[in-house]
């Protein structure tokens, strides 16, 4: 009697380790099943209106077919080279400071706010960008735009510029150091300068980030049908297309978003390419 | 003070007379006071005001402090930003803005209240979709599978959180609205025929897709970040299990409770994103501010409201007040990831 409750224990047990354990190997495969499934359907839709008028032409007036949206995406890629402009320079600067001289309680409260501002809505992030630029300049501007993707892109290369100094060994600090090399000097053109691959992975993921945000530009660049490199006007970006192209009931509106979609993936793909081949190791 | 600090200073305080002197008798010297030969003055001077220190290295540190206190301040400005902004609306309507229940533009009568409802509802939805999934791939991540598998798995979980959002809004509304206007939603209906939960025709631009969308969204951070925390907890506790002669589940449980403060808190983070996530939810929720229980009706986020409304506000009151939106997700997403952040802090150094 003792011994086959012993061995029923034994075998439940068992049963339940087989059990979980396959269970949270199919949580693992359903998890990566919508992944599938959204780039499934983005190639599919997409491939429809993939060919070059789409890269070259403007959009067209309702009812007309073709077109293509190359203001949209001159325009996206003007809007993440302002947000980078404004972005890049404070978030690396505040993360050397972390890195460099934030061992103190402000180095701590900073990084504390650039994680909790990571987690800001980037709806409200338009907003400000709204009020900052907006209201005072009485009409949507990029320059609204670059500024909300500025302060999205900000936490993200702080603390990865902070972490990927950390990650230098101190060795080479103290060698230069040791050579006489002003602290500054050693900090820019030692130490930056064997983070700099990492820290580029951060700038990368920031951009590209801000690349597929539409909430902080509905009311900041607005969206523009016609071209537009004017950064004091309303411009048009890919993702705003989606948008707007995605809610109207038109058919070739519709599939013309999926192609918008599917450029924009593309993009941030070539993006992270183009970054990996400039930071690609020399030695 | 001793005689010889007394002296120092009353020396340094000559230099700075003879200097000032030099300056009022000699203004053409004050601009080549940087150029001039005289290295002995020169470097006396900057010693004088430096310290030990070299020049381009208080240039450097002052330089990054400033970005680094741009960066503190750029949070309080927000905040206060929204709220000077918003003040017609919290002058207006005060705290009823947050207890009553209609959103009306045309009447001019806002409360945020339908808005702060349907954007708490789809998030905990999300959840209850989210969490089991997340927290199982994570412990198969982090406890089961082997390395070459867990590599190209993590990298595509993260995929899923490098997909730009409107992209998932887009799908939702051409696949996952259908299926579920189709499918889910009339089986939903079957099966609990008296359920308050789901009432309503079915459409399919409802509670539930912005539920179901926003579960895909916050997935990869909550097993992402859960996986970290469990990888965190030191090996000699799971070998001090399996030489107690537990299974690897039983391990995996004991790990599981040792991590558990840091799990919760990326649950929280999960929340949180999912209270911010804007473009998928409004492409699907349906955005109509209203309280109701049926998850089967449409339903309205605050970031949706400020995504539709917000370039049509008419009047000064109107975006005011959705400007006051705004500040309340500040707040709700401020909180949040603030509690979240110190949860998964306290695990992660507990270990180290």
């Amino acid at each position: 009697m003792e011994i086959t409750t012993k061995h029923l224990t034994y075998y439940r047990r068992k049963a339940t380790n087989v059990i979980m354990l396959s269970f949270s190997f199919i949580a693992a495969i359903i998890t990566i099943v919508p992944l599938f499934l959204v780039f499934y359907y983005t190639v599919k839709e997409g491939a429809t209106y993939l060919n070059l008028d789409f890269f070259t032409k403007l959009p067209t007036p309702i009812g007309e077919p073709g077109g293509g949206m190359v203001n949209a995406i001159v325009g996206t890629l003007i809007l993440i080279g302002i947000g980078g402009g404004i972005g890049i320079p404070v978030g690396m600067l505040s993360g050397i400071y972390l890195s460099e001289f934030g061992k103190n309680k402000f180095g701590a409260l900073v990084r504390f706010l650039a994680d909790v501002m990571s987690g800001i809505p980037s709806i409200v992030v338009g907003v400000v960008a709204y009020t900052l630029v907006v209201l005072p300049m009485k009409h949507f501007s990029a320059l609204a735009g670059g500024v909300a993707l500025a302060i999205l892109m900000i936490p993200t290369i702080t603390r990865t510029t902070e972490e990927m100094i950390k990650l230098v060994p101190h060795s080479y600090r103290e060698a230069g150091l040791a050579l006489g090399i002003s602290k500054w000097k050693t900090s820019l053109f030692i130490v930056l300068k064997t983070a700099w691959k990492g820290i580029a992975t951060g700038i990368l993921l920031g951009l590209a980030r801000a690349a597929g945000e539409t909430a902080p530009l509905l009311f900041t660049a607005l969206g523009n049908r016609f071209w537009s490199t004017n950064i004091f006007r309303p411009i048009a970006s890919l993702t705003v297309f989606i948008y707007e192209y995605s809610k109207a009931p038109f058919k070739d509106w519709n599939e013309q978003a999926w192609t918008a979609a599917l450029v924009l993936i593309m993009l941030i793909s070539v993006l992270s390419l183009v970054f990996k081949f400039i930071t690609r190791s020399k030695y | 003070m001793t005689n010889a600090k007394v002296f120092q200073i009353s020396r340094f305080l000559k230099t700075i007379e003879v200097e000032l002197v030099n300056i009022r008798e000699s203004p053409a010297e004050i601009q080549n006071f940087f150029k001039k030969s005289d290295e002995k003055k020169r470097s006396r001077f900057l010693k004088k005001i430096l310290g030990d220190k070299n020049l381009g290295d208080i240039v450097f540190e002052r330089l990054t402090l400033l970005f680094a206190v741009l960066v503190f301040l750029l949070v309080l400005f927000m905040a206060w930003e929204m709220y000077s902004n918003s003040e017609l609306s919290i002058n207006k309507f005060g705290w009823k803005f947050l207890i009553t229940t209609t959103w009306d533009p045309y009447a001019e009568n806002f409360s945020a209240l339908p808005m702060i409802f349907g954007t708490i509802v789809s998030s905990l939805l999300a959840l209850i979709i989210a969490v089991p999934l997340g927290l199982s791939v994570a412990i198969f991540l982090a406890e089961l599978a082997p390395a070459w598998l867990e590599k190209p798995l993590s990298f595509l979980t993260e995929l899923l959180a490098a997909i730009p959002s409107v992209v998932y809004g887009l799908w939702g509304i051409f696949v996952l609205v259908p299926w579920l206007r189709d499918v889910v939603e009339p089986f939903l209906q079957n099966q609990f025929p008296n359920s308050p939960f789901f009432q309503g025709a079915p459409y399919g631009y409802d509670m539930l897709a912005g539920g179901v969308i926003l579960s895909i969204m916050v997935l990869p951070i909550i097993s992402s970040i859960s996986r970290d925390v469990l990888k965190s907890v030191p090996d000699p506790l799971r070998e001090a299990a399996y030489g107690l002669g537990a299974t690897k589940w039983e391990v995996t449980k004991t790990v599981f409770t040792n991590a558990r403060s840091g799990i919760l808190g990326a649950i929280i983070l999960g929340f949180g994103r999912a209270v911010g996530e804007t473009m998928a939810v409004v492409m699907v929720i349906g955005s109509r501010p209203q309280i109701t229980a049926s998850i089967l009706k449409p339903a309205s986020t605050i970031a949706g409201a400020l995504a539709n409304e917000f370039s049509e506000a008419s009047s000064d009151l109107y975006l005011s007040a959705l400007i006051e939106l705004a500040l309340i997700l500040f707040v709700i997403t401020i909180i949040i990831n603030i509690f979240a952040r110190l949860l998964v802090w306290g695990t992660e150094r507990r270990w180290k």
